[in-house]
């Protein structure tokens, strides 16, 4: 299977620390990949570079067989950042039309593809707020909201689900599964393990390296364990040996 | 269309928030109102303590708008000590003796003239002089003199400020970072700002022109339109200035650090004090945007001139405006290569 994205052995270093040490990996179109790996570990830091936002001090990235960074490939791909990079100023809606706008999507289309994300993330009601006086969790669902605007080929979420009460949680997760299954690849991070257990594939991060990759299931496997928490802990004593 | 979309983002923001419209239109007419009491003031008139003095002297003195006081040598002495006169005059046979309290300047100086007044008066053969006017009049007071440079600083320094920070909040609450995101370019992200911010900067330049010019009435010869376009142009390059620094600041509290280094110092290099004597002092002024804003204001208000007189002012501030921008499109390198 040719892989979608792929990363070549990619390293980072600020200024005398390195924070990813030689990362390859691939992961094939359509699928929801996971990055797991405690605060701290270089998840972010992983997706900024697959994003482009950043330069690896070593490696490439390449993603649907063009290098990155590359402005074309930006309009395919859904960024959720951390942290909410919204305009607390602005409604939610002023936000969503705003980025809209941003993404090129037609002025006739763009009330459609607000409503409709406002609809997957069950922010509808609150459209005429303005973020102030959105809680954390709302704030979290609309930037979700605003990286699915354009319908991206690639959707890479940093920590989705922070702050997000379970029920909401469990429905986004559903909405991923279903974007999933309409053909776009999803690369999620996280640090909850019952998260983690949702992808196709994971690659475990610890102090900058992958210190495992496979599906849940096979991680678990090979490391004679019996949940991906114990997996975690098990290869990261492998690898410091 | 993106670029309309920054615009259109920044005008929304802006007019949710009301305290940085008043800071940016109104607190410069609050600063030059009170700028213009304090300077537009009528001369100085000294008061004179006078003992012995005849008294066809004293009324030569009192014609210069003096206050003259009688009073005993000791008298003076206390008076002069206790700052209520700023001079006392003896008259003792053939010999004048002035006193001076001499800690102000300002009074020191209005005792001089009154007393030279007064004695060119005495002796109706000293030179009768007639004095012509160029530019401006005997009324040019200080306000008129050092408004124009004020009128640029204030512009400057409040564009200076509000654009600063909030081109840095765009960084600090990630919104810079998402925006790189996207398929926006990085000049787009510039030029989207400065249009948005542009409108506002436009408004403020004519606010504090009319005010100074019709409200203030200050000392204004030239066209009202020169004026309004050398302040824009003022503005655009200290909101250009103000971006690019922003991002070498981590937060608000390091962009107002800028304020001593970057902003001050112009003032005092813009054509307030005399600094042409001073080679080394001058070059320092050369390479201050206000100077040439101040400069060219000077021109145009004070001595009557026409934009294409101030055509080398013009050229320099735009040059300047198109440095910081580049450079501010280089500077987001550091978040995204492309």
């Amino acid at each position: 299977m040719s892989s979608f994205i792929t990363l070549n052995s990619i390293q980072q270093s600020f200024k005398d620390e390195t924070v990813i040490k030689n990362v390859d990996l691939a992961i094939p179109q359509g699928q929801l990949f996971g990055l797991l790996g405690p605060s701290g570990s270089g998840k972010t830091t992983l997706v900024k570079i697959i994003i482009g936002l950043l330069n690896p001090t070593k490696g490439t990235v390449h993603i649907d067989n063009q290098k990155m960074p590359s402005l074309k490939l930006m309009q395919e791909i859904g960024y959720m950042a951390q942290s909410d990079a919204l305009y607390s100023e602005l409604t939610a809606k002023e936000n969503l039309y705003f980025f809209a706008s941003i993404y090129g999507i037609p002025k006739k289309q763009q009330k459609q593809r607000v409503q409709e994300v406002a609809e997957i993330v069950d922010l509808t009601a609150h459209l005429d707020k303005t973020l102030e006086h959105y809680s954390g969790g709302m704030k979290r669902r609309m930037s979700l909201a605003v990286a699915l605007l354009h319908q991206p080929k690639l959707l890479i979420l940093d920590e989705p689900t922070v702050g997000i009460d379970p029920v909401l949680r469990a429905s986004i997760w559903q909405d991923l599964k279903k974007l999933q299954k309409q053909g776009t690849t999803i690369i999620v991070t996280t640090h909850v393990m019952d998260e983690a257990e949702k992808c196709d594939n994971l690659a475990m991060l610890r102090d900058g390296y992958v210190i495992a990759q496979g599906s849940p299931d096979q991680l678990i496997e090979k490391s004679r364990t019996g949940t991906l928490e114990e997996a975690f802990l098990q290869y990261g004593k492998s690898n410091h040996h | 269309m993106r670029i309309r979309a920054i615009i259109k983002r920044i005008v929304q923001q802006f007019l949710r928030d009301k305290r940085s419209i008043a800071l940016m239109m109104v607190a410069p007419l609050l600063v030059m109102t009170l700028l213009w009491l304090v300077l537009d003031l009528d001369q100085y008139e000294p008061t004179i303590a006078v003992t012995d003095v005849p008294e066809q002297m004293q009324d030569l003195l009192e014609e210069q708008d003096a206050t003259i006081i009688e009073m005993s040598p000791n008298e003076a002495e206390e008076a002069l000590g206790d700052k209520e006169v700023d001079a006392h005059l003896t008259w003792k046979k053939d010999q004048v003796e002035l006193t001076m309290e001499g800690s102000d300047s300002t009074a020191t100086s209005a005792v001089q003239q009154v007393l030279n007044q007064t004695s060119k008066q005495l002796n109706p053969n000293s030179l009768n002089m007639e004095v012509n006017f160029l530019h401006g009049s005997t009324d040019l007071n200080l306000f008129d003199n050092v408004g124009p440079v004020l009128i640029g600083f204030f512009v400057f320094f409040f564009v200076f400020i509000i654009g600063g920070v909030s081109f840095l909040r765009e960084r600090t609450q990630g919104t810079l970072e998402r925006l790189l995101a996207t398929p926006l370019r990085r000049w787009e992200i510039v030029v989207g700002y400065l249009s948005g911010f542009g409108i506002f900067i436009l408004l403020q330049s004519i606010v504090i022109a009319v005010y100074s010019i019709y409200v203030l009435d200050i000392y204004m010869e030239g066209s009202f339109w020169a004026v309004l376009l050398i302040t824009f142009l003022l503005a655009i390059t200290a909101l250009s200035l103000a971006t690019l620094l922003s991002a070498y600041a981590k937060n608000e509290f390091q962009m107002f650090q800028f304020i001593p280094v970057v902003i001050v110092p112009q003032v005092f290099f813009s054509g307030i004090f005399h600094i042409e004597s001073v080679g080394w002092l001058d070059a320092i002024g050369k390479i201050m945007p206000l100077t040439y804003g101040a400069d060219a204001l000077k021109e145009i208000m004070i001595r009557g001139q026409e934009l294409s007189a101030v055509l080398g002012d013009i050229g320099i501030l735009v040059g300047f405006s198109l440095v910081f921008i580049l450079l501010n499109i280089l500077a987001l390198k550091q978040h995204r290569k492309l």
